[in-house]
């Protein structure tokens, strides 16, 4: 037997982390590992939900958003190196907005 | 508490241990090193849930190919060996939200399944979840595909030199 709460709350604690993390740190590369902390929690939820269902359309998602995340990571590499050329640092918070 | 739930507490553990020091860390590389860990604890985690295939793909392609490029871009944005003491913006707005997450989302799921206990589930293996994939789930999966092009090609448009042609 599995008590699924312990999954959970795993989760639940990663997401707020990557959420603390998302907010607080200013360096975009550490901002997108921030967000894969976000993504990791879904996952471990999805698959958890597997558990309690009996079934496998969790997984199915999971697989997913594990390829989603990878192209995301993708364009936010290029993104944050195009920013880098044109301004040599790249903290999110001296984006120019206009 | 089983066996599998004293495992699934203690590597539950280690994940948030080390994503705690993902988010605090003054060194960008340590930050990609334990990001490492984190994303290893739980592809652990899948492995006790019996999630065998998302397992070792969250294996070869998070702590294969994400950290990887992460630690890429940490290079070439010339990040300086040892602590930085910029990295932070200020505390207060970060933790209330922080916090709010984590209680509310903790709150929920202790109140949802308190001390339900399931039965071990089948293993997902990847032969399962091949047929899952290509009876139900055909369609976003070619739309996935066209989607990590689109990302691929984006990409190299993104990193092209300014005036190369």
């Amino acid at each position: 037997m599995i008590r699924p709460v312990i999954p959970l709350l795993t989760a639940a604690l990663l997401f707020a982390i990557g959420t603390y993390g998302v907010l607080r740190r200013r360096n975009a590369v550490l901002v997108l590992m921030s967000v894969e902390l976000m993504l990791n929690a879904v996952n471990l939820i999805l698959v958890t939900g597997d558990t309690v269902r009996q079934q496998l359309t969790g997984q199915v998602f999971t697989l997913f958003v594990i390829v989603i995340a990878a192209a995301e990571v993708g364009v936010g590499l290029a993104l944050i190196l195009r920013l880098f050329r044109l301004r040599a640092n790249i903290n999110v918070d001296e984006v120019p907005l206009d | 508490m089983t066996v599998s739930d004293v495992l699934l507490t203690a590597v539950g553990l280690v994940a948030v241990g080390a994503a705690l020091a993902v988010v605090m860390t003054e060194h960008l590389v340590r930050a990609g090193l334990w990001l490492v860990v984190t994303l290893g604890a739980i592809a652990v985690e899948f492995l006790l849930l019996r999630a065998e295939f998302a397992a070792w793909v969250q294996v070869l392609i998070y702590v294969g190919a994400v950290v990887v490029l992460l630690l890429f871009a940490v290079m070439l944005t010339r990040a300086p060996i040892g602590p930085s003491p910029d990295l932070d913006r200020p505390l207060g707005p970060a933790l209330l939200v922080g916090a709010g997450t984590g209680l509310g989302l903790s709150t929920l799921f202790v109140w949802v399944f308190a001390d339900r206990q399931v039965a071990v589930p089948e293993t997902g293996s990847a032969q399962r979840l091949g047929e899952a994939i290509f009876a139900d789930w055909v369609l976003p999966f070619e739309v996935l595909s066209v989607l990590l092009l689109a990302a691929l090609i984006g990409a190299i448009v993104l990193s092209r030199r300014e005036g190369a042609s």
